[in-house]
């Protein structure tokens, strides 16, 4: 049968973009296929910086015939129907329907057409243009001449030529007759840009991947890789060094080039004195070259490895050199950003470098990143304890993370951060565990992520993702279906893992209260400040000589007032708005020195800050959130193969956000439902409430009242109050001891006595008030489970 | 290239490397402008690009521009950063098809032999926020190092191109350090000669650097600047306004002028942005301003001759 070459020659195609296209390319064409009625046999897409290139193999000649049959009018309908059903169905008279018979609603007519299939030529120079001018990049663009109409085609970036032949292997292909916006299809490709440039005649795939590698291309992305990979190893091996494997710098690189030439170049060792990463981030962010480290040490070596796309005249002498003086110059770049943090974090108090945070925004509803950095110190320090840490050294911690943020070498690598505030924090002498803390709160990023385990660095870490958790929530960002731009699903189940990998018991739902406290203190304090700002904007008053033009300079103004006012306000007494008021005014007194405020603007700030109205935490925000992490927590647990529905019975229960105790509950559970006891007890439980809710429904009432124990005769349902009684007793005792297990053995006490009453007791007695007792004693079965998990949400 | 006297050679001489980059497009057909006489931040600010851009007319033109980074400014101090540079610029419309070949073999015209040479096109998208404009294409790396940036424009001052231009920006420095082989960019031979007669880039423009930078960053008048500013956004819109052909937005009589006062807000706000007066949330309304600008000399700019009315 016979097979399709497609390729695709443009201008250099984005390295990020290649993987995706060819992978678009393949899909796009067979399913078009497909669809057409032409099955094939495989397929194979490739891609290069210059092109797109597919191989179809096993394509049917032609499609099959199809036979369809239309139904029609019924016989005797009005002219306009029938000829209507004349022209949809393609017949010249009524005399080519068949007419069917039905005698419930009459006889109509029937168009039996047949449809013979298409030369599969035909069909695919049909499909191929349309193909082309909807392929989905990322981003396209217009060019030339047909730009100036409408309608010209977008590319990636200029196409050039298609090749597009269809045919046996044991004859000449044909060319796929079809043009794109003035681009016909043929035969004809070209080699590598600056090696073979020449014109390539092309028959099948066979012959064009081999005439091409010939001409220095090599098609498949894969072996490119295979090449860059083997050559970079031998090349590092050569020096008894080791490549730094990067599999994205590798992909990057492999999309970079047609024919691709490993070389090695080194730089001043100098420049070692750097930290690795940062070496490693310069050359391989701008320069996309590899790092190599020597294996005895695991320390890098001033070496590097370029990928060249030619084989160069001189044996690359020439580019390696090249190489070297850009990298030269971009390490020396880093060097000098690398000196200067130093410097300035040496030199620079804590409370001066902070001071950028509080021009930017971290979320314009959410304020600044200085008031994120408060809230997330107040709530490490109140989570020290609990995770026992230092509080000192937790709020330190706490104030630190963010700093390297206004960094040079972060600005340069945002990947850096983080690792750039532990150097610079082990630098100035912090404490180990906080200058650790710089680097893990932003810990685990992932599910395999490593997790923290110094408590002030789990302090920090949970203070920061609750922080953001609470935050998004109260403004009501939460992930909805694939969309989580804020990674709060990431965020909880960093906290999921924090807590229970490190085995730490807190109340969720006092961490989410403290959190939205401080939050609401954020935007109080925010208002504040907007306020002061406002009245010295609008007040005639001479700040000083020099300030001419007041909005550009008194940002700096008001924060100094702001601070002031702020400072007096605290107490946790934001809520009480006379109090807030107070303080203002003092505020406002104390801006005096400075010139004399507007009497009539202080008035309407008066007025304001009144009028403002901050409504207290809703309690409602931690429910939702908890539900949130209990969601987590499932894919969680179900993915170390835990039972969902086990998460959901625990989860029922009241007053649930102890995660480490959730968890060992969902544990114990499951032991217990394993066992012959356990499985059985669900049962009978089961069985109770089924009773119990049709009963309920059909009397229109429920039972949970007291067993009377007068009204109770039969010896069954007598042993099975008793057994309540006790298992009750004894497994609240248990769950009070967080001993699961035995919470769960006391339980398991009462299965004899519940089968036993099932057995030989019928619920629905004659007499209603001892009918009613029995029903009470099951629901007291139900509560009884109660102490550990709600049954109901058990499967099976 | 063999007939040039060495002191006028591309790899020997800075302003060699200029005059044979202008010779090579004049031989290809481009009007070789002269640089424009305000002060800009790129080559694109010239009217020859941004306007000419517009509108449906063939223009092939070629310039070298001298950009002014008022923050990129470092008293002379650093080998490779400088607030005044060069560029040289070329606009091709319509984009010609074989405009990659073009360029590569400009490349060659300057002694950069691709078969001794790794010469890239890596991925690289152009947006100016402050012009309204985009486009796609590519920095083109010389052995890693990006010696032009390569632009279809698709965009500018906020209307589509039609049809597309394509943009060559080469800088001049950094092409001149490699093709002479120095590694500090005032170490670079001006003039080509050797001796007493050498004339360095140093020569030429390190006091420069070093009184800008001391200017830009430290004493530039902010106060004069604002109201510069000011001046030249509302300059440009009362000539904006008063260039309408009768009152009837149908033909425009004033754009180029209007424009030269949006370049002007621009630079002023590029020197405001170095002395650190404009905070971060400022900084976007200031773009903004200038783009609005921006947008409206296009669209005065479409409704002139050269723009493709009449």
């Amino acid at each position: 049968m016979p097979d399709l070459l497609l390729e695709l020659f443009s201008e250099e195609i984005p390295a990020r973009m290649q993987a995706k296209a060819a992978d678009d390319l393949r899909k796009l064409v067979t399913d078009k296929l497909v669809d057409e009625g032409l099955v094939y046999e495989g397929a194979k897409a490739f891609v290069t910086p210059r092109r797109l290139a597919l191989t179809v193999q096993g394509i049917p000649a032609r499609q099959p015939d199809l036979k369809d049959e239309k139904k029609g009018p019924r016989v005797g309908a009005p002219e306009g129907a029938i000829a209507g059903f004349l022209k949809s169905a393609g017949l010249k008279s009524i005399d080519e329907a068949t007419i069917q018979k039905d005698p419930k609603k009459g006889d109509f007519y029937v168009a039996l057409i047949e449809k013979p299939g298409r030369p599969a030529l035909d069909v695919i120079a049909d499909i191929l243009p349309v193909i082309v001018r909807t392929f989905p990049w990322p981003k396209s663009m217009r060019w030339g001449a047909r730009s100036e109409k409408p309608g010209a085609l977008n590319w990636v970036r200029p196409l050039h030529a298609i090749v597009a032949t269809f045919g046996i292997d044991t004859e000449e292909p044909e060319v796929v007759p079809f043009e794109v916006d003035g681009i016909r299809a043929g035969d004809t490709t070209y080699g590598h840009r600056f090696m073979v440039p020449d014109a390539i005649a092309v028959r099948r795939f066979d012959d064009y991947a081999a005439k091409l590698a010939k001409a220095r291309v090599v098609l498949d992305p894969a072996r490119r890789r295979d090449i860059i990979l083997q050559d970079a190893k031998n090349l590092a091996f050569a020096q008894g060094l080791e490549l730094v494997e990067d599999s994205g710098l590798l992909d990057e690189v492999a999309g970079l080039v047609e024919w691709p030439v490993p070389l090695m170049g080194s730089f001043d060792a100098a420049f070692l004195a750097i930290p690795d990463e940062v070496i490693r981030a310069t050359i391989r962010a701008n320069q996309k070259c590899f790092v190599l480290r020597d294996p005895k040490t695991n320390a890098l070596a001033n070496r590097f490895i370029l990928v060249a796309n030619i084989e160069a005249s001189d044996g690359g002498k020439a580019i390696v050199a090249g190489n070297a003086r850009v990298i030269r110059a971009r390490l020396a770049d880093a060097k000098f950003f690398y000196e200067t943090d130093l410097k300035n974090w040496k030199d620079k108090p804590l409370d001066t470098r902070l001071e950028k945070f509080r021009e930017v925004t971290f979320h314009e509803k959410l304020g600044t990143q200085y008031q994120r950095i408060e809230r997330i110190a107040r709530l490490a320090g109140e989570l020290a304890p609990l995770v026992g840490a230092d509080v000192d050294k937790a709020k330190r911690a706490a104030w630190l993370c963010k700093a390297d943020l206004t960094t040079e070498v972060v600005g340069e690598f945002p990947e850096l951060q983080g690792l750039m505030g532990k150097y610079y924090a082990q630098a100035q002498g912090e404490d180990a565990s906080v200058a650790a803390a710089c680097e893990n709160h932003y810990k685990p990023q992932g599910p395999t992520d490593r997790v923290p385990t110094d408590p002030v660095s789990i302090a920090v870490a949970l203070a920061d993702k609750i922080d953001t958790l609470v935050g998004f929530w109260a403004i009501d960002e939460k992930p909805t279906g694939s969309k989580d731009p804020y990674a709060l699903r990431r965020a909880a189940l960093g906290v999921i893992r924090l807590v229970l990998e490190n085995k730490i018991r807190l109340s969720l739902l006092d961490l989410f209260r403290t959190a939205q406290i401080a939050h609401k203190e954020s935007e109080v304090r925010g208002h504040l400040k907007g306020y002061v700002g406002e009245l010295i904007l609008y007040s005639p008053i001479w700040i000083n000589h020099e300030v001419q033009w007041k909005p550009f300079n008194f940002p700096f103004i008001n924060e100094d007032a702001a601070a002031w006012v702020i400072e007096s306000a605290t107490n946790n007494r934001f809520f009480d708005t006379g109090f807030r008021l107070e303080k203002v005014t003092a505020g406002i007194r104390r801006i005096q020195p400075w010139g004399v405020p507007n009497p009539s603007e202080v008035a309407t700030i008066e007025e304001k800050i009144e009028a403002l109205e901050i409504a207290p935490p809703a309690p409602d925000t931690g429910i939702s959130a908890l539900a949130f992490f209990a969601d987590r927590l499932k894919v969680q647990l179900r993915e170390q193969g835990a039972r969902h529905d086990l998460v959901d019975a625990v989860f029922a229960l009241e007053g649930q956000d102890d995660l480490t105790l959730i968890v060992r509950r969902v544990e114990a559970l499951g032991k217990f439902l394993d066992s012959d006891d356990g499985k059985n007890l669900l049962a009978g439980t089961k069985r109770a409430a089924n009773i119990l809710r049709i009963e309920e429904k059909k009397d229109g009432t429920t039972y949970d009242g007291a067993v009377d124990a007068s009204l109770l005769t039969l010896p069954e349902e007598k042993a099975l109050a008793r057994a309540i009684a006790a298992a009750k007793g004894d497994a609240s005792a248990a769950v009070a001891k967080e001993d699961f297990a035995a919470a769960m053995a006391a339980l398991a006490k009462l299965r004899p006595a519940v089968d036993a009453f099932f057995d030989k007791v019928t619920v629905n007695a004659e007499d209603a008030a001892v009918r009613a007792n029995r029903l009470r004693l099951l629901n007291e079965i139900r509560a009884a489970t109660r102490a550990v998990a709600d049954f109901g949400h058990i499967e099976g | 290239m063999e007939a040039l006297p060495s002191h006028m050679r591309p790899e020997r001489s800075f302003q060699g490397l200029i005059l044979t980059l202008q010779r090579y497009w004049a031989d290809y057909g481009c009007v070789i402008l002269q640089p424009y006489d305000m002060e800009v931040g790129a080559g694109t600010f010239h009217p020859a690009t941004t306007l000419r851009a517009l509108g449906p007319k063939r223009w092939n033109a070629a310039y070298v521009q001298p950009s002014r980074r008022p923050k990129d400014g470092r008293y002379g101090e650093n080998p490779n950063r400088l607030q005044h540079y060069y560029q040289f610029q070329v606009i091709l419309k319509p984009s010609p098809a074989d405009i990659q070949e073009l360029y590569l073999k400009s490349l060659a015209a300057i002694g950069i032999d691709a078969h001794l040479h790794d010469i890239r096109f890596v991925e690289d998208d152009w947006e100016s926020p402050t012009l309204g404009a985009w486009g796609l294409g590519w920095e083109c790396w010389c052995d890693g190092m990006e010696v032009s940036q390569f632009t279809y424009f698709q965009q500018v001052a906020g209307f589509e191109c039609a049809p597309v231009a394509g943009e060559l920006t080469y800088g001049l420095e950094r092409l001149a350090m490699y093709v002479q082989g120095v590694e500090n960019v005032y170490d670079l031979n001006f003039n080509g000669r050797d001796g007493a007669d050498k004339v360095s880039y140093g020569d030429v423009f390190l006091q420069a650097e070093q009184e800008y930078s001391r200017h830009n960053f430290e004493y530039a008048d902010t106060a004069m600047l604002l109201e510069q500013f000011r001046m030249a956004e509302s300059a440009c819109r009362k000539y904006l306004e008063a260039g309408w052909d009768g009152g009837k937005r149908e033909r425009h009589l004033m754009a180029l002028p209007a424009y030269d006062q949006c370049i002007k807000a621009s630079h002023v706000f590029n020197l405001l942005d170095a002395r650190g007066v404009i905070s971060v949330t400022e900084r976007q309304s200031y773009i903004l301003r200038v783009r609005e600008l921006a947008k409206a000399c296009g669209e005065a700019w479409k409704a002139t001759e050269a723009g493709g009315v009449g």
